[in-house]
């Protein structure tokens, strides 16, 4: 059984006050690092392997080393606490729980790439969360880890919660940026990178919750000791959030590279009823869905890529024997369609004319051709926009209709379902 | 007319962040309390406030769905119709409520206690399917859990 590093606190009576988080070893991490030199922890982070957790799984210690040295330079941390891709619900269950815990990694972060100021983007919705966040960075300040030459050092930060509104594409870092800038929310062309045109225009490193979570961690219990954890070039601890048509759906804290057949049987209990699994989402919508015969795949970035899909959020929707796909499939692209952010024209229209193609299809008005011209519309979507909210889409409709081609050309023949309908 | 207290909180924010602009969205939150949703006098205050184009208020309050620019029930019912709350009866949860109160999703009761939206995945997947009733979260519905927790609004 794995110890659980990133969630031990989770079930600790009052888990989000700094007491309780002080006497289970808290903040002792960033009066490590505060005695340590800014290299030295980049090069740890970087040492650990810890990719980030936010889906994209780039190295954090080669992000943060990006960031200009020029201490005249100011520079910002923002936390993308965005937390929207659907079947996710990890980096709530730490801000609400365990707040102290992002914060401390925040610090460290902060810290180690000079930043005087950092913020947390929490989506609008997460009202709690927000609460407890602000609540967790008061105590933070009067306890002396937060605000002016922390615990004697030369160190000062501040830390702000800023609330969005609604809006999934915030969880994407640029658009993220313009959100915290006050506009609306439409991605900026790459490069220039954060690091360099930030927020604010200064350079900016955009991490995850869960991410950030894992940096006190490392500092305790030393790089070596996080990359022992899992496959070696995708190492550490794990959150997956088990959604859909299981016994026990839950937060389950592994080691990265957990079959996921076991995520799905051992923990999250097998399927209900003992029906038997149709298919399963293993990263967040985004990522395309895998199959009975997929189980086996190791939950890591890169087993996961190999296999044409990806860990992203690690949030596992199940969906049993008698799911619809071509439902699932229209519900998750309504989602997309509904929060596409209109800027560029692939996306904006590309799932406008897929969202409508797909409606046809599921609500039996389906013509002949329509799933070949669902496949050509993906292809005139994928990788011509400025974010990948529009890739995620056309990589979830390609998931299912290459997956369950048959299904799909059933309802445009018969006019219905090929199966009785899960969702109840 | 924003309250007194309103103003002093818009002009407070103006501390956490670098430019002006960043304000809006927490302004238009203190809007939304005072006014109950978002009116076009409340846009041109904080417009005012920031000492910015009412335009620059105007296109954040119309991008971002949390922002109610019609008035809404008392109570404000969003039920979670994403993936993960469809493939455990989130429709029905939907049609339940719908019964329940008498009106359709994106419809207002007459005595304006509810409202009824459906809306995209709040991140509360592992206890599907759920709802947000103003900031709180109700989560593992069923049906005798809606009509006590409706018991308890009324």
């Amino acid at each position: 059984m794995f110890e659980p590093i990133i969630l031990k606190n989770i079930n600790v009576p009052d888990s989000f006050k700094i007491e309780t988080y002080l006497n289970n070893g808290g903040y002792q991490a960033f009066k490590k690092a505060l005695k340590l030199n800014t290299d030295t922890i980049i090069q740890m982070v970087k040492d650990s392997g810890l990719r980030g957790r936010g889906g994209a799984g780039f190295s954090t210690g080669l992000k943060w080393s990006f960031i200009p040295k020029d201490p005249t330079i100011p520079k910002y941390l923002c936390c993308n606490a965005d937390e929207g891709e659907p079947g996710t619900y990890k980096d709530r269950a730490i801000i609400e729980k365990d707040p102290h815990q992002l914060i401390e990694g925040m610090a460290i972060a902060c810290y180690a790439i000079g930043a005087a100021n950092a913020y947390i983007y929490i989506r609008g919705e997460f009202a709690l969360g927000a609460d407890r966040l602000e609540d967790a960075i008061r105590e933070a300040y009067s306890k002396g880890y937060l605000g002016k030459n922390i615990l004697g050092s030369n160190f000062s930060l501040n830390i702000y919660v800023h609330r969005g509104a609604g809006a999934y594409i915030c969880g994407e870092e640029t658009a993220l940026l313009e959100s915290l800038e006050g506009r609306r929310a439409l991605p900026r062309i790459k490069p220039p990178f954060p690091a360099q045109v930030g927020l604010f225009g200064k350079p900016t490193v955009i991490n995850n919750v869960e991410t950030l979570a894992c940096v006190p961690h490392i500092i305790n219990r030393g790089a070596s000791w996080f990359a022992s954890i899992g496959p070696a070039k995708s190492p550490g601890p794990k959150l997956f959030g088990v959604s859909g048509h299981v016994n026990k759906p839950g937060l389950y804290e592994l080691p990265m590279g957990t079959p996921l057949r076991e995520i799905i049987y051992t923990y999250a209990g097998g399927i209900k009823g003992d029906r038997r699994l149709k298919a399963v989402i293993p990263g967040g919508v985004s990522a395309p869905m895998l199959i009975e015969k997929d189980l086996d795949t190791p939950m890591d970035f890169d087993s996961l890529a190999a296999k044409g899909t990806m860990l992203g959020s690690g949030a596992v929707v199940v969906m049993d024997e008698r799911t619809c796909i071509v439902k699932a499939a229209l519900i998750i692209h309504e989602f997309f369609h509904h929060e596409s952010c209109g800027k560029c024209t692939p996306c904006r229209e590309g799932l406008d004319w897929i969202v409508k193609v797909m409606r046809r299809v599921e609500h039996g008005e389906g013509k002949e051709g329509d799933i070949d011209l669902l496949l050509k519309l993906c292809g005139d979507v994928f990788g011509r926009t400025f974010c990948p909210l529009g890739d995620g889409a056309v990589m979830a409709l390609r998931g299912a209709i290459n997956n369950f081609k048959e299904e799909f050309e059933y309802h445009v023949k018969n006019k219905r379902c090929m199966v009785n309908g899960a969702g109840r | 007319m924003l309250s007194e207290g309103a103003v002093k909180e818009i002009n407070e924010l103006t501390g956490k962040y670098a430019n002006s602009r960043s304000v809006v969205m927490p302004a238009l939150y203190v809007v939304q309390r005072e006014y109950g949703y978002i009116t076009e006098e409340g846009m041109r205050e904080v417009a005012n406030i920031l000492g910015l184009r009412p335009i620059q208020v105007f296109e954040i309050a119309t991008f971002y769905t949390m922002y109610n620019k019609k008035p809404v029930g008392k109570y404000h019912i969003q039920v979670c119709t994403n993936i993960s709350c469809s493939l455990l009866g989130a429709e029905y949860i939907v049609d339940v409520l719908s019964k329940k109160l008498g009106i359709k999703v994106k419809e207002t009761t007459p005595d304006k206690k509810f409202t009824l939206s459906a809306v995209e995945c709040l991140g509360s997947c592992g206890t599907a399917p759920m709802m947000q009733i103003n900031d709180n979260y109700y989560e593992d519905l069923t049906e005798e859990k809606i009509e006590e927790i409706l018991k308890s609004f009324r």
